[in-house]
């Protein structure tokens, strides 16, 4: 099925283009998002909303011009993906709007503007970048940007706090996480740096149970990416990003080098740094006993209380298998159900079964993220791969287990269902890359292609090769 | 490098798994436990805002829930609220009480049996209600009986229980002082608790039902169910049997004796005339006779010792010692020492008689409906044979010559044959007034009506069960019977 990187290009099985099917799946996609809307205007307001057709109109234009997009630049892309998204955007948007209904707030039309954005970002993404090893050339550029965009919050002037987390920077009107792009950006950098570096990081050093560990003097990147991610616990108060970055470098460092060693020294110090946390912040200490025992902390003082948790608890257990139904449930209860506490409000109102569905679309999602890594070519696309979809995976573990309690609090946003203009972007940014890399992967072998694709691709194989010869 | 992707994708694997398998135990393990608690104010505010299904008595709701336009909805109202609110309980924020309570599942319409028509209600999308309870209450029974408590003073604390004997339905449950509930149901919070906290607070109890949260010495109706053991016992019977009496008797191992308060009681008598006069000499020489083991047994066919009313919760149990010296035994052959008894209790003992014997499961909810669609119906059903058919009727005899020749004089209803027993108890602290009580039931040959009253306090009146107690018990058998 899947050739070796490095073998040659002689395939066994081409890949179907499949674009009908995508748009077959964006048509359910749209259901998805404007059924989810009439039925939050029949629950709540009795009523199909008015301006079914306007919103309806305009997600279907979105879509039709990411199909459309997808079709004439990546035309081998993953057909799954973006349907997928698409279908959680939507209903993420209906929630959202559900929210708005009987809070009196007015999110749902800034997150459909921020989506717009996104699709746009989206297309823009794909048409820009025909070849995503292009990527790897700003390797260090990219790293250096991402440090600065975290550092951006800490700015004296355009810094802010929003509920203790210091991620939030104010340009003009806006305010954006700049922490979300730099995720990316991130994944980017890690790729880029460990296609380079695997085979001296590969090296073997002491062994210990069974597994080798790394040697001492490789442990540099691995020490400063704990560093950063322990200073963006500290200074940032950001539990959840300081989570994802070690996590996501772990993950990498680890499919890059095949080496479980990593693994275990990665595991070593978290363990470590969560242990310090809890030992030496209150943010966090306060985050582990109200996640121990949410019940003494019930309306306990503010910034110290489970309220939010054990509200959102209570909506996800009324919800029960099948939900109350939209409108019928009382999800303004829980502070935060449109951002990071939306997967309660689906639970209550749309039940274990809404749950169990978003979360198996999210699986869907990292699984052709996944599939993709596999079947990509060269390497650097498999780190990326690798890393994108594991963004999702660990960013949904993190938001959602803590939500329904399985592991502590920590603030994250649920990619495309949350409110939050910067995650959405950036998650629109993400989907765009997968897709080339899954265009890349997918495409016939160069051999069949036309001669100017051919000689495109030659070009960049090329230039995977000298990198890795030096 | 596909090796390490395959374990990421397997960890990932085992991420989502662990998501959805704590979803699943929040959501459908733990669900109920989680409603259930306390702390829990998204439930009791959806329950305070559904629409609730009606208590009904005849075809008359007396509990509703009304269409209101502020946040919740619905609410409670109660009609005729202070003649049914010991039964009907209140149904306020996040705390509920009588059938409101005890009934609550299908009053929400969360009961099993109400599976169908909430499925329907999924099916077409239509907003699920509850299910409504009928009560087995008889609305002029229950008003006899409340205007005739009424009658002996605003300040009267006290009880009336009717039953139908031959299938323990409950026609009439009253209790004073009683109070509104709906000053409890309303939605002004401050309203609400200013109410609740007045009527908690108030030592004569109005939130108490007398009717099966209060139990009290029975006094001399209890000399019914002393009667029914030395009858079952086999050293006695028929009406006439001759029994001990005496003007005074003097109890083993103590120094005090026990008297008649001047009725006319030789030494020796017949049951009949001893239960005319209601002389405490002769109960209390059966009562050791039969024997303490015999005297519990016989009180607990009866229902002594045991719960048996399903339909309300807080029932107070009826009490027979089991373990009692000589002069003990001989004060609870009429109804002293620490033999005492719910109003439900002794209507209970009166049914049973009026029954041929066999005592009935009390009930409250005769039929439970779900809004468009069908009904369950509850069955009768036999709780204990409490004495033996000959028993019964000697024992009728015996209270039907009460009323027409003896104590029990008050109850008479012309052309009906009427059985009672009056009590008049002591409280056991000197000064104190007594308890009064007053059981009957009519026609006492087929009965259709057994009733208790029981009166704690009725200031301003000389406390005696028949002179008090009668003219009541008369007029529910009247309200049924007619």
């Amino acid at each position: 099925m899947v050739t070796a990187p490095g073998t040659s290009a002689l395939m066994v099985f081409v890949h179907r283009r499949r674009r009908g099917a995508e748009l077959f799946l964006l048509v359910l996609a749209l259901a998805v998002g404007v059924g989810g809307y009439a039925a939050v205007g029949l629950g709540v307001q009795g009523e199909v909303p008015p301006d079914i057709v306007g919103y309806g109109g305009w997600l279907a234009a979105l879509m039709v011009a990411a199909h459309v997009a997808v079709r004439l630049v990546a035309p081998y892309a993953d057909p799954v993906l973006l349907p997928v998204v698409a279908a959680l955007n939507g209903l993420g948007l209906a929630v959202i709007h559900r929210l708005d209904l009987t809070e009196g707030t007015d999110f749902a039309t800034q997150q459909l503007t921020w989506m717009t954005l996104g699709v746009v970002l989206f297309i823009g993404t794909l048409v820009v970048l025909r070849d995503h090893r292009v990527l790897a050339r700003f390797t260090y550029t990219l790293g250096l940007a991402a440090i600065v965009l975290l550092l951006l919050p800490m700015a004296p002037v355009i810094g802010r706090t929003i509920n203790g987390a210091r991620i939030w920077i104010n340009v003009g009107p806006f305010s954006f996480q700049p922490g979300e792009v730099a995720k990316v950006m991130l994944v980017v950098a890690f790729s880029g740096y460990l296609v380079l570096h695997r085979d001296a990081l590969a090296l073997a050093g002491r062994r210990f149970l069974f597994v080798d560990l790394p040697r001492g003097r490789d442990l540099g990147p691995i020490l400063a990416m704990w560093a950063i991610s322990f200073g963006i616990l500290v200074f940032q108060r950001d539990l959840g990003s300081s989570l994802l970055f070690f996590g996501l470098f772990l993950i990498l460092l680890y499919v890059a080098t095949e080496r479980p060693g990593w693994i275990v020294v990665g595991a070593a110090m978290f363990f470590a740094g969560a242990f310090a946390a809890y030992h030496f912040f209150g943010h966090v200490r306060t985050r582990v006993d109200t996640w121990l025992h949410p019940f003494e902390y019930y309306r306990g003082p503010l910034g110290q209380n489970s309220d939010q948790l054990v509200e959102g608890l209570f909506g996800m257990a009324w919800g029960g298998l099948i939900g109350r139904g939209f409108g019928n449930g009382d999800p303004g209860r829980v502070p935060y159900a449109e951002s990071d506490f939306i997967m309660a409000a689906i639970g209550e109102e749309l039940g274990l079964t809404g749950v169990l569905a978003v979360l198996l679309m999210y699986g869907v999602v990292v699984e052709r993220a996944l599939r993709t890594a596999i079947i990509s070519r060269d390497n650097f696309g498999k780190l990326m791969a690798t890393g994108l979809g594991c963004i999702f995976a660990l960013q949904l573990f993190v938001v959602i287990g803590g939500v329904t309690r399985l592991i502590p609090l920590t603030g994250l946003t649920t990619s495309f269902l949350s409110y939050g203009g910067s995650s959405l972007v950036a998650s629109w940014v993400i989907i765009a890359l997968l897709l080339r890399i899954s265009d890349q992967a997918r495409r016939p072998a160069p051999d069949l292609t036309p001669p100017d694709e051919r000689a495109q691709a030659e070009e960049s194989t090329q230039v995977i090769k000298l990198e890795k010869v030096r | 490098m596909n090796k390490p992707i395959r374990t990421i994708s397997v960890f990932c694997m085992l991420l989502f798994l662990a998501l959805m398998l704590n979803a699943t135990w929040y959501q459908f393990v733990k669900a109920d436990a989680y409603n259930d608690r306390a702390e829990n104010r998204r439930v009791k505010e959806a329950a305070y805002s559904s629409e609730r299904g009606a208590i009904l008595v005849g075809r008359d709701p007396i509990a509703e829930s009304k269409p209101v336009d502020d946040k919740y909805n619905f609410l409670r109202t109660y009609t005729s609220p202070l003649l049914y609110a010991p039964v009907t309980g209140y149904f306020s924020f996040g705390a509920s009480t009588g059938i409101e309570s005890s009934q609550n599942d299908v009053l929400s319409g969360d009961d099993p049996r109400l599976f169908i028509g909430s499925f329907i209600d999924l099916i077409t999308n239509k907003t699920p209600r509850g299910g409504n309870v009928e009560l087995t209450l008889d609305p002029d029974a229950q008003r006899a009986a409340f205007d005739g408590l009424r009658a002996l003073g605003d300040e009267v604390e006290g009880s009336v229980v009717a039953i139908e004997p031959s299938t323990g339905k409950i026609l009439a449950m009253v209790s004073l002082p009683t109070f509104d509930p709906n000053n409890l149901a309303t939605h002004d919070d401050q309203l609400r608790d200013e109410t609740y906290q007045r009527l908690d607070s108030d030592p004569r109890e109005p939130l108490l039902n007398r009717a099966i949260q209060k139990r009290l010495f029975p006094g001399s109706t209890f000399k019914v169910v002393t009667a029914a053991a030395a009858l079952e016992s086999g050293k006695y019977s028929g009406p006439d049997a001759r029994v001990p009496g005496g003007d005074s008797f003097p109890l083993p191992q103590s120094s005090r004796s026990v008297t008649n308060e001047g009725r006319y009681c030789p030494d020796d008598t017949t049951l009949r005339q001893a239960m005319e006069q209601s002389c405490n000499t002769t109960f209390a020489q059966l009562a050791i006779e039969v024997g303490s083991e015999e005297m519990l047994r016989q009180a607990e066919r009866f229902g002594f010792n045991s719960d048996y009313l399903d339909d309300l919760d807080g029932q107070a149990r009826s009490v027979y010692p089991t373990e009692t010296d000589q002069a003990q035994l001989a004060l609870t052959g009429f109804g002293q020492y620490e033999v005492q008894a719910t109003p439900l209790q002794m209507a209970m003992v009166a049914a049973g008689l009026a029954n041929k014997g066999v005592v009935m499961r009390p009930y409250l909810v005769d039929e439970v409906q779900q809004a468009d669609y069908d009904a369950q119906t509850t069955d009768p059903e036999e709780l204990s044979r409490a004495v033996s058919e000959e028993t019964a009727d000697a024992l009728t005899e015996v209270l039907v010559s009460t009323v027409d020749e003896g104590t029990a004089s008050p109850a008479q209803i012309d052309g009906v044959a009427v059985a009672g027993k009056t009590g008049t108890a002591q409280r056991g602290v000197e000064g104190e007034p007594p308890y009064g009580w007053f059981i009957s039931y009519a026609p006492a040959r087929d009965a259709d009506v057994a009733v208790a009253v029981m009166i704690e306090e009725a200031p301003g009146q000389e406390i005696a069960g028949g002179r008090l107690g009668g003219p009541i018990a008369k007029a529910v058998m009247e309200a049924v019977l007619q």
